[in-house]
This record gives C-alpha cells, sequence and structure tokens, in this order.
C-alpha cells in the first residue's frame, strides 16, 4: 500500500477519490481502531444509566407497597415507575445495539437497604425521597451529556425531561414554591 | 521596580495548587451534592456510584464492598481538591472505560461540591 502512494505522489496530477481513500488509508483505520474504544465507553455510561432506572422502578415498587400512600398517589407512582422502565428497556437496547451486556438489577432487599427504606414513616418522608431521586435524575442526564457519544444526546435530554416533569409533580405535591430562577437543572 | 519583582516572584513560590482553584461553600456545596451527585450517591450506602463519607482524602477505588470499573480500579490517586476538581470536570477523560460520567463544567459548583466533601459533615 506504501509503495501505492508514493508512486501517486511522483506522477502527479488529479487525485481520483479512489486515489485520496489510498492516500489516507492509514488515517481511515487509525479513526476507525478509535470507535470501539468510545463505543466501549458509551457501554459503560449507558450501563449506569439503566443501574439508575433500575433504582428508580425499585424506589417506586417499594413506595407502592408500602402502605404509606394513598390511592392517587400510589397511581401516579405506578405511572412514573412506568416511564422508567420505557427509559430502561431504550437504554437496554442500547447498549445491546452496541454489543455490551445490560446490567441487571439487584434484589429489591438491597434498594431496601440502600434507599434506607426504614426511615421513611409517612407519605411526605417517601415524596420527598422520590423527589431527590427525580431531581437527581434529572441532573444526571444532563450532566451525563458531554461524556456520551453524541448518538446518545438526545435521547439523555429526553429522559431529563421526564425525570425534570416527575419532580416537578413530586415537588408541587409537597408544596415546594416555583423556583424563582429558571435553567434549575444541569449547569 | 526590583521590589515588585521580587515581591512577584516571592509570590509565585509560595503559591500553592489549592490557590489556583475556586474558594468553596460547603453548604452551597451540600444542597449541590444533593441534586447533582445524589441520583448515583449517598454518604452511607453504596448504590450506582461508591458511598461518600469520608472520600476526601482516601484512595481512588477503596471502597469495601462497591464493584467499581476496571478504569477506577487502575486509576490510583487520593482524591483531594486537585484530583477531585479534575474529575468532576471530566471524569471520562481522567480515567477512561469509567462508569462515571457526570461532568460539572462550572468551577464554582465544582469548588462547593469539593468543600462539602471535604468538611466534617461529610466525614
Amino acid at each position: 500500500m506504501l509503495e501505492s502512494r508514493r508512486s501517486l505522489l511522483k506522477t502527479g496530477g488529479t487525485l481520483s477519490v479512489a486515489s485520496l481513500t489510498l492516500l489516507l488509508g492509514a488515517n481511515v483505520s487509525g479513526c476507525a481502531q478509535a470507535q470501539p474504544e468510545a463505543q466501549g465507553q458509551d457501554v459503560q455510561l449507558l450501563n449506569a444509566a439503566i443501574a439508575l432506572e433500575h433504582e428508580g422502578i425499585a424506589a417506586y415498587t417499594i413506595a407502592a407497597g408500602s402502605g404509606l400512600l394513598q390511592p392517587a398517589v400510589v397511581q401516579i407512582g405506578v405511572t412514573f415507575r412506568g416511564h422508567h422502565m420505557r427509559h430502561r428497556d431504550e437504554l437496554i437496547r442500547a447498549v445491546q445495539a452496541l454489543g455490551g451486556v445490560p446490567v441487571e438489577a439487584r434484589a429489591e432487599s438491597d434498594y431496601v437497604t440502600q434507599l434506607n427504606v426504614a426511615s421513611l414513616h409517612d407519605q411526605s418522608d417517601v415524596l420527598r425521597l422520590a423527589l431527590g431521586l427525580e431531581r437527581g435524575a434529572a441532573n444526571a442526564y444532563l450532566g451525563l451529556i458531554p461524556s456520551l457519544g453524541v448518538d446518545y444526546h438526545q435521547i439523555a435530554a429526553r429522559m431529563a425531561g421526564d425525570e425534570a416533569f416527575h419532580a416537578a409533580i413530586l415537588g408541587n405535591a409537597l408544596g415546594e414554591p416555583i423556583p424563582a430562577e429558571g435553567l434549575m437543572f444541569g449547569g | 521596580m526590583k521590589f515588585a519583582l521580587l515581591l512577584a516572584i516571592t509570590s509565585l513560590m509560595f503559591a500553592t495548587p489549592a490557590m489556583a482553584q475556586q474558594q468553596g461553600n460547603a453548604t452551597r456545596g451540600a444542597t449541590l451534592y444533593q441534586q447533582r451527585c445524589g441520583a448515583c450517591h449517598s454518604m452511607d450506602a453504596n448504590r450506582v456510584g461508591p458511598m461518600h463519607r469520608g472520600v476526601y482524602g482516601r484512595r481512588s477505588g477503596a471502597v469495601a464492598g462497591f464493584h467499581y470499573s476496571p478504569a477506577l480500579q487502575r486509576l490510583s490517586v487520593t482524591w483531594n481538591d486537585a484530583t477531585l476538581d479534575r474529575w468532576l470536570t471530566a471524569p471520562t477523560r481522567m480515567a477512561p472505560g469509567t462508569t462515571m460520567g457526570i461532568v460539572t463544567p462550572n468551577a464554582q459548583d465544582r469548588a462547593d461540591i469539593i468543600a462539602y466533601l471535604r468538611s466534617p459533615a461529610a466525614h
């Protein structure tokens, strides 16, 4: 390949597309070698997002069965859990498309411990826990975008939008004031 | 003129890396920690990310019971002002292959979060 490139340069004249491709051959393969690293990084980050969604789904499941919530609030939680399941499924598809193995959910008992469920005594406690998780998730997806491959920017932004919606509903239910300043997520 | 030059040189000699970073507000940092880090981290529980109580001054990848990525197992730094600032600025650049990808682009936000992690409340 090297001798062919040298002979092209010696003879001069206009380079065809094929010739240009030959000259740039080493650089193209160098770019191709970079792609698996970027894909591997995306798999790691998307798997962390899947883990986040697993925790959110578990939180809403635990909350629904806690006996602490009014029926209407349980229903809202079940709806939000459905949104997180959709996020999880989209992220799993993305990881699989990249050739990765999606991370699995832990046992519910693990989430009970790590979310300190024992400290929840009434509906307000549960709503505050959910609000913290949703607010954190909205910020997490927005903060993740600079690190993700560009193909995943939009899905991360859409998921941040869902989490921000959840946070707004939960904040309103808890009587939190509407923030006076905009740009309340990310940054 | 000579005095001004001497003063400038002396100041440079005693400048520390910490002085090059923002001064942090630990109270604001506690709020930011909940809002920006709380999706994956807690002070006292391993969740998506490892627990953070005592992280300031600790070696990376050292929390018992947490399954670190190979990238974090290889990292080998002590978490201090400088390393935490680098980490929060661009974690995938500091440890390629990490599962932590959250970027905190604002220098004051990073300084405040680090001030909180350095504070007695986080130890």
